[in-house]
């Protein structure tokens, strides 16, 4: 069946040179020991330690940070609601509407997004800063966190909610001491997204940041407009890898646990 | 069906006594959902120490009736009372009621202890006398060397008798059981039914169990409620379920059985009714307690073990002739199928006290069938 062609391979070979040549040669320049960004003058990382010297980009990354961690965190704590009510509910008026709503900024473009939540803050009179960027980035985060902690709530048996009420748990204990624990692994992975979106995110935090509050992308963005410096290749390098880190542990934690879900299952059926 | 079981009390029959109070009372209970009626308009009595079993197939309402004991559904009109309070508006974690799940629903993340413990810390339980609870239901169900395990850890009877521990250890008024033993397989369902049984007697406890096997309802239960289309059918004791079926519809669910269309004869007497089935063949002698009046329809039901097949004809108060079209072989029984007129084929069953070789019955053989005239049962419904 899966015989080598010369069409798939080199299919293959142009699909990944398409997606991956761009990075693979910013990752290679960044150990460029030359100034000049596109001539080869030997192996070196000196530019990574050039980075560490550089207050500018310390101050971005701390924001971008900051941003990353309390937004995801908001972000887990709304879309895991979301997700919880959107599949306990039932059925009732509007649902469809109700959960496409949820969905919808995943397709928003997010000129969009950053543009109406620009003139929002403008109009609830919020300086911009920290807080809107963390604002802003729970807004479009908590959806993919919803997302997959609503696939994790589908497979979840009620009964076992249920049994904890029957129990004399009152339902928010029934959520927190039995629901929560069994789909911990889902909400983990939902923040672990959530964090790498807010990590990589230029078009809504430059429309939300304020002059104080430079997030590592917009530093990045702004810097490459007066020229690539192998400081920026080093930056970028040291991004690719967190997010790339970031996207595999969450998918590898959703990936065990569905596993294990399964695995239980079989278990229980087969006595 | 049921087992002797040596009782040394007196006969237990509450629902006999006028003078006591039922545990549970449903008063006119309608349960919609939508434009479905799932409890339609009924009224039930349970008494205290009563394992009641809700009998009847699926979609006869049987878990909504259970799910609104436990206060998952509430009634859409009509009252529940328990111990004389109208637990409508108590919600489920307030209510001295606990449910088996049919899934067990045991808590994945927790251990066997853990599960079992779990209601008691949310009781007003003081701390140093959970533990001691929680080893006694250990021992009453044996899973003492399987308290640090995880649920996914044992096996599917171990699994079902947490379910049971669990619920029983807040020591509720009421213990409901949703298809307690359907996910076991045959031999460990026998055994667990008596189980079931024993630690119903010896903690007092209430049992309401839903099923829809038939033969584990009269095994287990006191009493058995026939549910058909959200309603009751019949609610009677395994033994009068069985030999006294109010309407053809509990006869045929509840094991075999016979049924043969006829009118009533004019010219009975007393509790006696002749029963005409045939333009040619002789009325069918029966009995009745209430003589439906001549001329009406009814159905004479009577249960193939009731029916003796012999070669020669017998001196009985009803015979019938015919041929041998089928035998089921079943090792301790036969049944033959019998055909007394074109069509109707009457089942006679024969147990086989003999090896097979000295028995004298066989295919295409003209046999005999005979019952006396109070073995049967007529029914005008």
């Amino acid at each position: 069946m899966r015989r080598f062609s010369w069409f798939n391979a080199t299919a293959l070979t142009f699909g990944f040179a398409f997606l991956y040549l761009p990075m693979l040669i910013l990752i290679i320049y960044s150990f460029n020991e030359s100034r000049l960004v596109t001539v080869w003058a030997g192996f070196s990382t000196k530019w990574y330690g050039e980075l560490w010297q550089n207050e500018a980009f310390l101050d971005a990354a701390w924001v971008t940070i900051k941003v990353a961690f309390w937004s995801s965190t908001l972000a887990t704590v709304l879309g895991t609601m979301a997700a919880y009510i959107m599949v306990r509910a039932g059925r009732f008026r509007g649902r469809g509407l109700f959960s496409g709503m949820i969905y919808a900024p995943l397709v928003m473009p997010e000129v969009i997004t950053g543009l109406s939540l620009l003139l929002f803050f403008i109009a609830i009179g919020l300086d911009r800063g920290v807080v809107t960027i963390v604002l802003a980035h729970t807004t479009f985060a908590m959806c993919y966190v919803s997302v997959v902690v609503t696939s994790r709530l589908v497979s979840f048996d009620q009964s076992l909610e249920e049994a904890a009420l029957d129990l004399g748990c009152t339902p928010f204990d029934a959520f927190r001491s039995v629901t929560l624990p069994i789909i911990l692994p889902a909400v983990i992975s939902g923040w672990l997204l959530a964090f790498t979106l807010s990590l990589d995110d230029l078009v809504i935090a430059s429309f939300t940041s304020g002059p104080s509050s430079t997030t590592l992308p917009i530093k990045i963005f702004s810097a490459v407009r007066l020229g690539v410096t192998p400081e920026i290749n080093a930056l970028s390098t040291i991004m690719i890898l967190l997010v790339t880190l970031g996207v595999i542990t969450a998918s590898l934690i959703s990936r065990r646990s569905a596993l294990k879900a399964r695995e239980d299952e079989r278990k229980a059926m087969g006595g | 069906m049921r087992m002797a079981q040596p009782r040394p009390d007196a006969v237990f029959a509450p629902w006999d006594d006028p003078s006591e109070t039922p545990l549970i009372q449903f008063k006119n209970v309608t349960k919609r959902f939508g434009d479905f009626t799932a409890i339609d308009d009924l009224t039930l009595d349970i008494y205290a120490r009563e394992f009641f079993a809700l009998l009847g197939p699926s979609g006869c309402g049987k878990t909504t009736l259970m799910r609104m004991l436990a206060g998952f559904e509430t009634p859409t009109e009509g009252t529940i009372l328990l111990d004389g309070v109208d637990i409508g508006p108590v919600p489920p974690n307030e209510r001295p009621v606990n449910m088996m799940f049919q899934s067990y629903a045991l808590f994945p993340h927790l251990t066997v202890w853990e599960n079992i413990a779990f209601g008691l810390k949310r009781s007003d339980m003081p701390k140093d006398q959970i533990g001691d609870r929680v080893e006694r239901m250990l021992k009453l169900t044996q899973l003492g060397k399987f308290a640090k395990r995880k649920p996914h850890q044992i096996s599917g009877g171990q699994r079902q008798r947490v379910a049971l521990a669990r619920s029983l250890a807040k020591a509720p008024k009421l213990l409901l059981l949703d298809e307690p033993l359907g996910a076991l397989d045959k031999k460990l369902r026998h055994e667990t039914q008596f189980e079931l049984m024993d630690i119903q007697e010896s903690t007092g406890t209430t049992f309401v169990i839903v099923t829809h096997d038939q033969e584990e309802a009269m095994t287990v239960a006191s009493r058995v409620a026939v549910m058909v289309d959200g309603n009751l059918a019949q609610v009677a004791t395994p033994d009068q379920i069985y030999e006294a079926p109010t309407s053809a519809y509990v006869a045929d669910f509840i094991g075999d059985v016979n049924l043969i269309e006829g009118a009533v004869e004019a010219g009975s007497t007393g509790t006696d009714v002749a029963i005409k089935w045939s333009a040619t063949e002789e009325p069918i002698k029966a009995t009745s307690d209430t003589p439906p009046p001549a001329a009406s329809t009814v159905q004479f039901a009577i249960r193939p073990e009731k029916v003796a097949i012999s070669s020669e004809k017998p001196d009985a108060a009803n015979v019938m002739e015919g041929k041998i079209l089928d035998i089921a072989y079943l090792g301790n029984i036969s049944t033959y199928h019998v055909e007394v007129a074109p069509g109707l084929i009457v089942k006679a069953q024969a147990t086989n006290t003999r090896r097979i070789s000295r028995r004298n019955l066989t295919w295409e053989d003209h046999v005999y069938l005979s019952w006396t005239d109070t073995a049967g049962v007529v029914l005008t419904e």
